[in-house]
């Protein structure tokens, strides 16, 4: 289920005197199973590359292939797609419509035209996986939190079984430990099914932890496709397009200038930990 | 997706148009509206096009917007157009089943077109040269007067502009939930009209609360600035006629003035004598006819017979004998 984009490009408002060049000449591979972190400040475009993925947007030029058809075929069955790729928008609790929470995650595998009972059993499994409490699932999704619509939201393209799940920025606006528990939840998903996840964000101390491959997007271009350790080696170049590398990569830098032989390409806390851990034994032993 | 919906946007770029005072765009488009209503020719129509193609080339805006704004209110234009045709008595040309068209009908339905048309493109191009903010300011001032009669003018502009104002954020907001929605599998396109109204709700019930939820917020924000209402409140940019403004009142009049006047040209062109002569016979057929209805069947048929071959002139002696 690989996503092949190829020169793809958008520019909104055509016709106007505002055009804006959202996506600038952008080609991508994303292949089966991995976990990429899409980063970019506001504006840069991260959610108008999405929303291409899953057909909600056309590319001004360009052709993007899913499993190597075109999406932008005639014959191409865009709803097939968007069963195959969850897209999961910004603030997505904002799209709760039905009396309570089960049957609004019902909406999606409905929508497939499954049956009743394999609605259900979905519908279920999702919520399931978010993790959030049996007691909630008959409740309005406007009586719950923040953090548990989210969840909900969530559950709702889960349900789809998607291969692909795109999240725009899952953690926006959810307090410290909501975040950690929505990512966690993520990383454990992705664990368990084996599915590709694009997570978009602005913030890399969210990304930089669980993925495998960070694309770092400005003004409508890839800037870089890396790895993360690669990518946070550029920190300084980061800071210039209004992003920052995680507050690790600056202290094991600041920790390297100060005489402390680290090795500063340390991306998480724990790796971090084990590094300074690993480097302080090594001085005792010395002494 | 809903981003063809113009009618009551604003479109930016500089122009001599966008700078006008708001009360005169205002004016300007009440003025063109009433001109509108006031042609009986061909004429008139003629000349008020000329002007708002001109005023639209000032403006800078590409016509594309203005058509686009007209998509609209296709379906109402053409409801206008099916009962003026088929609904206005007079002579008739064509009938349909129990309908006729009458020439009457086709005259006021076209006509009608028209006038909607340039309307709808009239007044878009107020909207599409005028911020929202700036078009409420402008109705605040120029229908200051009302509040001797106790009107809340001020009130009444500016629940206006909020109303404007929200347009495009919940036509934004209409968009994105559309498209998560459409990310679920909702299918806004396909099935019969029920079908299509079902498929609504998936849409509206998110778009309410989210405009409550702004409704508050804004409601909240007003306070917490202490807006009180109108009284004693001064604007950060008054308006204050300029001489441009000045300048585009008298090209408006003008222009009113102008184009009634065309549209009279043709009752105040002078007949040629053949003309004349042509009107004087049928007055006299008229009369005479009246004249001869009350004298039976057998009688007008002569008559009629006997002005088609003679003429006038032998059907005044005629008239005359049987007056005698």
């Amino acid at each position: 289920m690989s996503i092949i984009l190829d020169h793809v490009s958008h520019v909104y408002g055509d016709d106007t005197t505002l055009a804006v060049k959202a996506l600038d000449d952008i080609s991508l591979v994303i292949p089966d199973g991995q976990f990429i972190g899409l980063i970019g400040h506001t504006g840069s475009g991260k959610s108008t590359l999405v929303q291409h993925l899953n057909g909600l947007l056309c590319a001004t030029s360009g052709s993007i292939y899913f499993d190597g058809q075109d999406i932008d075929d005639e014959d191409f069955n865009k709803k097939e797609l968007r069963s195959k790729v969850g897209l999961v928008f910004q603030y997505p609790e904002h799209q709760l419509f039905e009396v309570d929470v089960f049957s609004d995650v019902c909406f999606g595998p409905k929508n497939l035209g499954l049956s009743k009972k394999e609605t259900e059993l979905r519908a279920y499994e999702a919520l399931k996986k978010v993790g959030l409490p049996d007691e909630c699932f008959y409740q309005s999704p406007f009586d719950l939190s923040g953090g548990q619509k989210r969840r909900v939201a969530i559950a709702g393209v889960l349900a789809m079984k998607p291969q692909v799940l795109i999240l725009d920025e899952p953690t926006a606006g959810l307090d410290p430990k909501g975040r950690e528990e929505i990512l966690g939840q993520i990383c454990k998903l992705k664990e368990e099914s084996n599915i590709t996840v694009i997570l978009v964000s602005h913030s890399m101390e969210d990304v930089a932890e669980y993925v495998e491959r960070i694309l770092v997007m400005n003004q409508g271009r890839i800037m870089y496709d890396d790895v993360p350790k690669e990518v946070f080696k550029h920190y300084k170049e980061l800071e210039e397009v209004g992003l920052a590398a995680p507050q690790v990569t600056y202290i094991m830098h600041n920790l390297k200038k100060a005489g402390l032989r680290v090795d500063e390409n340390a991306t998480t806390i724990k790796e971090a930990a084990r590094e300074v851990y690993r480097v302080l034994t090594e001085r005792t032993r010395t002494l | 997706m809903l981003r063809d919906i113009t009618l009551g946007q604003y479109y930016q770029t500089e122009s001599v148009i966008h700078r006008l005072d708001p009360r005169v765009k205002l004016a300007g488009t009440v003025i063109f509206i009433i001109s509108l209503f006031c042609f009986h020719h061909v004429w008139g129509y003629l000349c008020a096009a000329l002007f708002l193609f001109a005023v639209v080339k000032l403006s800078k805006v590409p016509f594309k917007f203005m058509i686009k704004g007209m998509r609209s209110i296709l379906f109402l234009l053409l409801i206008t157009v099916v009962f003026n045709l088929f609904l206005t008595p007079g002579e008739t040309v064509l009938t349909i089943w129990k309908l006729h068209i009458t020439k009457e009908g086709i005259r006021i339905a076209v006509f009608m077109v028209i006038r909607l048309t340039m309307l709808i493109i009239g007044s878009s191009l107020m909207t599409l040269t005028t911020t929202p903010n700036n078009l409420t300011d402008g109705m605040e001032k120029a229908m200051r007067p009302l509040r001797l009669f106790r009107l809340p003018v001020h009130e009444i502009a500016m629940i206006m502009s909020i109303a404007l104002r929200f347009i495009p954020i919940l036509m934004e907001e209409t968009d994105k939930i559309m498209k998560a929605q459409i990310a679920r599998g909702a299918d806004f396109e396909s099935g019969n009209i029920f079908k299509k109204a079902k498929a609504m709700v998936p849409l509206l019930v998110p778009l309410f609360i989210s405009a409550f939820r702004r409704a508050n917020d804004l409601a909240m924000a007003m306070e917490a600035r202490c807006y009180r209402g109108g009284e004693g409140r001064t604007k950060m940019k008054p308006l204050i006629y300029k001489r441009r403004d000045v300048a585009a009142y008298l090209l408006l009049f003008a222009f009113l003035a102008g184009s009634i006047a065309v549209d009279r040209i043709p009752n105040m062109i002078v007949k040629t004598p053949a003309e004349e002569q042509a009107v004087r016979t049928e007055r006299v057929l008229t009369e005479t006819c009246a004249e001869f209805d009350g004298l039976g069947v057998e009688a007008h048929a002569e008559f009629c017979a006997l002005y088609k071959t003679t003429g006038e002139k032998r059907i005044e002696t005629l008239y005359a004998d049987r007056r005698i």
